[in-house]
């Protein structure tokens, strides 16, 4: 007459030595598409940073340009006796080289921008969150009243007052992304501020500034690091659109944008090239870093089960 | 409901406001007034005739007073290109922008609706999972570039629509409208399926997503158990349920369709406002941008209210939470 | 007179990530015409899915591995959904357990009443409106004719269950599925939408399977009832008779954890333990942890179901019927 208590199916067991990361790491690995794209974009990171070592052309050297060479279909002959495997554009410019410098830029600029409006929004949202209470309301108040207003146009108008110029199309992208990233982090941290630890932390009376940066950032990162991901194709699609409208980077220094623009002229006579490469380029990368940041969401996300 | 469209009409007015008082602030306070709102061809005299005009001599909060009542009265200063009121410029442009953005609207929800039912419905197969991958494609490419894109196949290689500009008008109350005219339509296809695509794309993500919680619901059962065939079951309780996020995505994009038809209308030369803007930051006529400026916030905040006044139309619980207060 | 439903041999499996999960294993039932069957058992014994099948309602990942479910002496497993089509609503209705989920929330409640109409049956809008309006006054709620424009959650939950039992029973259906239907309602809703369900099932002559944790509802309304355990029917007879002497050790359990059975004052009795886990392997009887009569033979061997009599099965070694001494719990 044993009162054998039920005794339910152990629990699966978790090998706690494998590290979240691991895990993560081999979900992320499971989608071909996500896999290929992150090979396609380390390809074209190494590709933009050693293009001055295998670059045919500097173009941006002005000495270097012939403007004999001007409009060479792809796979003609420049007058140096080199070959233009993609044409030349109106100024001469090897189109190849153009596309590689041109990456540089626009990578430049995407990360760069995105690096810094994440520094600045993340600590205004997780200070916000954390110090609440009327300070609270009105940095939010104006995250929002920044973010109904389109992108577009506040980088247009701010580089209509600014002017042209690499480092100043990277200040108003920050202006424009900061509050973005404000408000990802004040929703993560709103959550995260009740939780224990924070709670234990205080109580150890950690200065506040350790208590915000050393524990309560920390842990809003994740869904942090996917916005940052995504946002890096928007800002370089941005900047590139921002450079085709003529306000962007100066003409001495072509980003892939701006060479669309000045082939954009020449697109109803057939001479596709000039803007029809630099697109290919800057559409690879801009899909690229969105599948990595479409399957990182996924990948990050414990409420979906694949 | 009365109550809840005044108290939202009341919270509008704020905001045009607030970001009016910026706009003055940015011109009058921080900048120079007169190098933004004045012809940089006048000589000293006119110079001093216009300061005098804009009530520059008088205290600060006495030239808000003056912006504001000129603003009211659609004075926002001279184009210096145009040589007429700022406003009336845009103003002139603001029916082709409207057209593009509305008819990229409706094709946003044409394309973007079905095909994410579509997607949520059948999530697991190949049908499904390439409508989601083509969605990262619709909002990540640049628009310019679909534009370029567009234009090269339609336009250059089969030839069957026009590269750009706007077609043929007919007068409708005094507004030209090009919708009218089998040739305006041809004009707007390609330019309203660009600016339409990124918006598409959020929809379709917006309508699987949707699509998929609903089809769990007991109501869906529910319906099943009645024995309602399939296009019932989908086409209102599931669409129904779907529009509410839709229509909040779509309303609050409108506001950025438009600020992104600048993009779209310097593709296709098309003579809207925005393309007013970009020539208008080229050739530096200034007033042309404050003014844009100043009724691109009026135009969202109007936007934002109307999607806000539908959400309450569609979702009848919002409306009676308003009354119970 | 044969049997209305008549459920088989019936298995239920689910694929998941860690293997199958039979959830109902070889389930056997008959329902009559016009009768009430009160199918009783814990949350997870199996019984919402058996009445899910039974409207054609499992989707994958579940899925009818065997079994079969007559409905007339028709079968009804592996149907095509066209066929499901139109028995469900017509001649099989189902009602759920949470009535403020059940009603679509945007959807007017006249909508939701003439579709269901319209979908066995050529009628014009003003014909199913009235048609509505009868029906909604047959469940006892006033003013039927304003209501009908009103919206699902301006009703309480007592009325919208009301609203769904009249939906359900439009085409006086031969069977009522009602997935425990008052467990979310109030205490004094329940018993009057019990008494109101129980007419009016009468009242169209339509057969009740009226699934339930609670064996106070049961008593009042089964004519039969039915004890599922961990996806077995381990139980079966005249509710009087299983309520009053209980054949199977489980049954006997949950009668007695009743609260109201127990005197004042004492520690309020319970069945020991906790249900198995589905993906457990199956061998031997699944209460032998659990039950106070339990023997060795009981852990090898599932019992099979023996007859106790007119009506009366039972799967146990040793039943109650059986001399042996029952444990005081």
């Amino acid at each position: 007459m044993a009162l054998t208590s039920i005794v339910s199916e152990p629990p699966a067991a978790v090998d706690r030595t494998e590290s979240l990361w691991r895990t993560h790491l081999a979900d992320f690995l499971r989608s071909p598409a996500a896999v290929a794209a992150l090979a396609a974009l380390v390809v074209l990171l190494l590709a933009a940073l050693l293009a001055p070592l295998f670059a045919p052309q500097n173009p941006y050297d002005l000495a270097q340009l012939d403007i004999m060479d001007n409009m060479v279909p792809p796979g003609g002959q420049l007058a140096s006796g080199a070959t233009a495997w993609l044409g030349t554009d109106d100024q001469g410019r090897d189109m190849l080289s153009a596309i590689l410098y041109g990456l540089r830029i626009s990578l430049f600029v995407g990360a760069s921008s995105v690096l810094i409006a994440c520094a600045i929004g993340a600590s205004i949202g997780v200070i916000a969150a954390y110090i609440g209470g009327v300070v609270e309301t009105i940095v939010m108040r104006i995250v929002d009243l920044q973010l109904s207003f389109p992108a577009i146009l506040l980088a247009l108008v701010l580089l209509a007052v600014f002017g042209r110029g690499v480092d100043k199309v990277v200040l108003a992208l920050v202006i424009v992304q900061w509050a973005y990233y404000a408000r990802t982090v004040r929703g993560s941290a709103l959550v995260e501020k009740q939780r224990d630890y924070i709670e234990a932390a205080r109580c150890l009376a950690l200065p506040r500034s350790r208590v915000i940066f050393g524990h309560l950032l920390p842990n809003c990162l994740p869904p942090l690091i996917v916005v940052a991901t995504v946002q890096v194709a928007h800002a370089i699609a941005l900047e590139a659109t921002l450079s085709f409208l003529g306000v962007g980077v100066p003409v001495t220094e072509p980003s892939l944008g701006m060479l669309i623009a000045t082939g954009y002229n020449y697109l109803l006579s057939g001479t596709y090239w000039i803007s029809t490469f630099p697109g290919v380029a800057l559409v690879i990368v801009i899909v690229a870093i969105n599948l990595v940041g479409d399957r990182l969401r996924d990948v990050l996300n414990p409420r979906l089960s694949r | 409901m009365l109550v809840y469209v005044i108290r939202r009409l009341g919270q509008s007015l704020l905001v045009v406001l607030a970001m009016s008082t910026l706009v003055f602030l940015a011109i009058y306070a921080v900048g120079n007034p007169i190098d933004i709102l004045a012809n940089p061809d006048t000589d000293q005299a006119e110079r001093d005739a216009i300061a005098h005009r804009l009530g520059l001599d008088l205290p600060l909060w006495a030239q808000f007073g003056r912006f504001l009542w000129n603003a009211l009265h659609g004075d926002l200063g001279r184009s210096f290109v145009y040589n007429e009121s700022a406003v009336s410029v845009i103003l002139q442009r603001l029916p082709a922008t409207m057209e593009l953005a509305l008819t990229a609207l409706v094709f946003s929800i044409l394309i973007g609706v079905p095909l994410g039912i579509l997607a949520g419905l059948k999530s697991n197969s190949w049908v499904g999972r390439s409508i989601m991958t083509g969605s990262i494609l619709g909002f990540s490419l640049p628009n310019f570039w679909i534009g370029l894109m567009l234009i090269l196949l339609f336009a250059v290689e089969l030839r069957w629509l026009p590269a750009g500009g706007r077609g043929a008008t007919v007068s409708v109350l005094g507004v030209p409208l090009a919708l009218l005219t089998i040739d305006g339509l041809k004009h707007l296809i390609l330019p309203a399926l660009t600016l339409a695509l990124y918006k598409a794309a959020l929809v379709i993500r917006i309508a699987q997503a949707g699509t998929r919680e609903v089809m769990l619901q007991d109501y869906i059962r529910f319906a099943r158990a009645k024995g309602l065939s399939a296009t019932r079951i989908v086409g209102v309780h599931v669409l129904k349920n779907i529009m509410i996020p839709v229509v909040t995505v779509i309303g609050l994009e409108l506001g950025s369709m438009i600020a992104f038809a600048v993009v779209t209308e310097t593709v296709f030369a098309y003579p809207g406002m925005g393309k007013l803007l970009i020539d208008s930051i080229g050739r530096l006529d200034r007033p042309i941008v404050v003014a844009y400026l100043v009724l691109a916030v009026v135009i969202f905040a109007g936007i934002n209210l109307v999607v806000d006044l539908l959400y309450a139309a569609i979702d009848p619980r919002v409306r009676l939470s308003e009354v119970k207060g | 007179m044969s049997a209305l439903l008549s459920v088989r041999d019936l298995r239920i499996e689910f694929t998941g990530p860690r293997g199958p999960l039979t959830a109902v294993d070889g389930v056997s039932f008959d329902l009559a015409r016009g009768e009430v069957l009160g199918l009783v058992g814990e949350s997870g014994a199996g019984k919402s899915i058996t009445g899910l099948a039974i409207l054609g309602l499992i989707d994958p990942p579940g899925r009818i591995a065997s079994g079969s479910i007559t409905l007339d002496g028709e079968e009804l497993v592996g149907r095509t959904e066209a066929d499901w089509r139109r028995l469900r609503g017509k001649a099989l209705a189902m009602i759920f357990q949470d009535p403020m989920t059940t009603l679509n929330p945007v959807l007017r409640i006249d909508t939701q009443m003439i579709e269901a109409i319209q979908a066995h049956e050529r009628v014009s809008h003003q014909a199913a409106h009235a048609r509505a309006v009868e029906a909604l006054a047959r469940v006892g709620i006033p003013s039927p004719r304003e209501r009908l424009s009103a919206y699902p959650h301006q009703f309480s939950g007592g009325m919208r269950q009301r609203v769904a039992i009249a939906i359900a029973l439009l085409h006086r259906p031969a069977l009522l599925v009602a997935d425990e239907p008052t467990t979310a309602l109030d205490v004094t809703i329940q018993a009057q939408i019990l008494a109101e369900v129980q007419a009016l099932a009468a009242e169209g002559g339509t057969a009740l399977l009226w699934i339930t944790h609670d064996l106070a509802v049961i008593a009042g309304l089964a004519d039969r009832v039915a004890v599922m355990y961990a996806g077995r029917l381990v139980e079966e007879g005249a509710a009087a008779d299983v309520l009053q002497s209980p054949i199977h050790p489980y049954t006997a359990g949950l009668i007695a954890s009743v609260p109201s059975r127990n005197a004042r004052g004492a520690p309020l009795r319970q069945i020991p333990g906790a249900p198995p886990s589905l993906l457990a392997a199956k061998v031997g009887c699944p209460f032998a942890p659990r039950c106070p009569r339990v023997n060795e033979i009981c852990e090898r061997v599932m019992p099979e179901p023996v007859a106790h009599g007119a009506g009366r099965r039972a799967r146990c070694h040793y039943p109650l019927t059986v001399a042996r001494e029952i444990a005081p719990a």
